[in-house]
């Protein structure tokens, strides 16, 4: 039957059967029934597809065994922890270059020592050979020590320091033209008390260094004596310290080889120092050379180097002779340039017994060949390297003259003082001074200021500094200060290159620094609208002025 | 200020130390205990232990463990910024005292001050 969905309902269907069923029954009376029900009579098995044997295979079995492996024990464990900075292996970097450049070269055994060494610094190891381990290693301090005590100082020196950076003393509005000099650091040995300062000399390359010779030309006091250098980082101790065996009576630093210094002496000799060098002893000394000199050494002065570039100076001294000397491998070699010429009052058969000291000496700023010498017949004389005369003389002092110094800036003015009160300016042109001064005492040095070209300062021997500027004004001093105590002597003045410092000495060892107020350091006013302007033309122009107002 | 110092300076340039160089640290830390203010002194190796000093064994080496551990960390912090510089001096200004330090290569120099006076 089948359900059709046309009428929906079941329908018988003629033809198929409902359900098919496969079966293993056979109908008795069928062909294949009639056989099986014989076969059952006979019971013989017979081949059919329904009985079947089943037959199984099983491989061999192996026991089981187990395989297993283990590493052997791991070793002590340490902990270790290092950090990767940078410097870490710039450092490592450094080393491994050391190490390749080192292997080239001949010293081996240095080597072998330095790699056995741990750490970054492993070069300390050669220390370890010594016995006295501690105190050898202290010597390895002296920087830091150094620097520790520029620390304290500077801690000390506090307000000392605040006011050379940052005061300006406010009162010169008020004061007219007038200026103030401020005491600032003083430098004393406590072991000269007795010595007089007699030289000093600022270093160019280092700001704060100067040098401090120290000696008497007195035969009565005592016959040594001293070079010292101080900073003024450390105004308790200095940093270099040299004993001459004859008072220092000058003192030069090299301009560019600041570690050169020249030194002449009370008994006639030079002396050249290298600060770099250890040891108390000169590199150089006339003792030796022939050529030296016979009376105290004044001045000394460095010059350029010569031809084959050895190094050289000029001194004057109490024989009368200006001598050069250079810088040989192993000594001094002189030349003798110019003898001064006697003085007047001597009569000629005696002119090479009694002969003229000579002073002071200065080389011109633009010319270097040329050079002034003061005399202690009160002349200056105008020389030449190239010459062996005297180009020109001036009569300049009534007595001894104790400095002369030409002008940074402008190449035709010159300054000179003396023991006669008085200190001169003058133009190299002329046989009179353009401008004069008197200062009731003993005038006993005097300096350009480095930072215009028409600002001086002088010491006396009544213990005060006179600062003068003559573009403000042309008659009297701007400045006069008395810096140490009346009983005192005050010997030299310098002013630092590039601070507007000075130092004077006085005639106990004491050098005391000075700030100059603004009032000394003041550029002329300029017109309205215009810039202020500095510079070496600017300072040749403003003495130029002067001069010739003064004609 | 400390470009001048003998680092770089070429007139305190010293390659080999020797007695004398000894003699005058042996100066220069006398001096400095005798300014004016300071406290005391003390010189530590390599390791924070304090070698020299001029205060109490307790204080020492409270100051030379402590400020060892602080200029190692300054050094590597200055050398870390810039590998080819290095620490020169440390200072630490507190209320009632300043601690200055001058780090070496295997040392370390320490002096306390009291700068108001």
């Amino acid at each position: 039957m089948r359900f059709s969905f046309k009428e929906c309902c079941f329908k018988p269907v003629a033809d198929e059967p409902d359900i098919e069923i496969e079966g293993s029954l056979v109908h008795k009376d069928s062909e294949e029934g009639q056989i099986l029900c014989a076969e059952k009579e006979v019971g013989r098995k017979s081949k059919t597809l329904f009985s079947c044997i089943t037959t199984a295979t099983q491989t061999t079995i192996n026991p089981p065994r187990e395989v297993a492996c283990q590493t052997e024990s791991q070793p002590l464990l340490v902990n270790y922890s290092a950090t990767a900075n940078q410097w870490e292996i710039y450092d490592f970097y450094q080393e491994e270059l050391q190490k390749r450049t080192s292997s080239t070269k001949k010293d081996e055994k240095e080597n072998e020592i330095a790699e056995g060494a741990e750490g970054v610094h492993g070069n300390l190891s050669l220390l370890r050979d010594f016995t006295d381990k501690s105190d050898h290693d202290l010597a390895m301090l002296s920087t830091a020590a150094k620097l520790l005590e520029y620390a304290v100082n500077e801690n000390i020196n506090g307000d000392i320091i605040a006011d050379f950076k940052h005061f300006e003393d406010e009162a010169d509005e008020f004061r007219g033209d007038k200026g103030t000099l401020l005491p600032l650091w003083e430098f004393q040995y406590n072991k000269v008390k007795s010595l007089p300062v007699s030289a000093l000399c600022w270093n160019k390359k280092y700001n704060d260094l100067f040098a401090v010779g120290l000696g008497s030309h007195k035969f009565t006091e005592l016959e040594c004596g001293m070079l010292l250098f101080y900073t003024w980082r450390n105004n308790n101790h200095p940093e270099f310290l040299f004993n001459t065996d004859s008072g220092v009576m000058c003192v030069d630093i090299h301009e560019q080889k600041s570690h050169l210094v020249a030194v002449g002496l009370f008994n006639g000799n030079v002396c050249v120092y290298n600060l770099m060098a250890k040891g108390d002893q000169p590199i150089y000394n006339s003792m030796a050379s022939s050529g030296k000199h016979s009376g105290t050494v004044w001045q000394v002065k460095w010059w350029e180097d010569d031809l084959y570039g050895n190094h050289t100076f000029f001194s004057v001294s109490a024989d009368g002779r200006v001598v050069s000397w250079t810088l040989g491998k192993y000594e001094l070699f002189s030349t003798n340039i110019i003898k001064l010429p006697p003085m007047d009052k001597v009569p000629d058969d005696l002119n090479n017994v009694i002969v003229t000291a000579g002073l002071t000496l200065d080389f011109h700023k633009q010319k270097p060949y040329h050079f002034l010498v003061g005399t202690e017949a009160g002349k200056i004389h105008k020389g030449s390297t190239h010459y062996t005369r005297f180009i020109k003389t001036y009569e300049a002092h009534f007595r001894m003259v104790s400095c002369v110094r030409w002008n940074p800036f402008n190449p035709k003015v010159f300054i000179t003082c003396g023991m006669d009160w008085r200190v001169n300016i003058w133009d190299e042109t002329t046989d009179s001074p353009v401008f004069t001064f008197d200062l009731k005492s003993s005038v006993m040095d005097v300096a350009w200021a480095p930072y215009s070209s028409t600002v001086f300062a002088a010491v006396t021997a009544d213990g005060k500094v006179h600062v003068f500027d003559l573009s403000i004004n042309r008659f009297e001093a701007l400045c006069q200060q008395r810096v140490v105590s009346t009983k005192r002597h005050l010997t030299c003045i310098e002013f630092n290159p590039v601070h507007p410092i000075i130092i004077v000495g006085n005639d106990r060892g004491l050098v005391i620094s000075l700030k100059l107020s603004p009032n000394l350091r003041k550029n002329p006013k300029e017109e309205k609208g215009k810039e202020p302007s500095t510079g070496a033309e600017v300072e040749i122009a403003k003495m130029e002025k002067l001069l010739i107002l003064m004609r | 200020m400390k470009e001048y110092c003998a680092a770089t300076r070429t007139h305190g340039g010293r390659s080999t130390p020797d007695l004398s160089d000894m003699a005058e640290v042996e100066d220069t830390l006398k001096r400095i205990q005798a300014q004016h203010g300071v406290i005391g002194t003390i010189v530590v190796n390599g390791e924070g232990i304090p070698i020299r000093t001029t205060l109490d064994n307790s204080t020492s080496v409270q100051y030379a463990g402590l400020l060892h551990q602080l200029t190692m960390k300054a050094r590597s912090a200055v050398r870390d910024i810039d590998p080819q510089n290095e620490l020169t001096f440390l200072r630490i200004r507190s209320k009632k005292h300043e601690i200055m330090v001058a780090p070496d290569k295997e040392y370390l120099l320490i002096a306390i001050q009291n700068p108001s006076e």
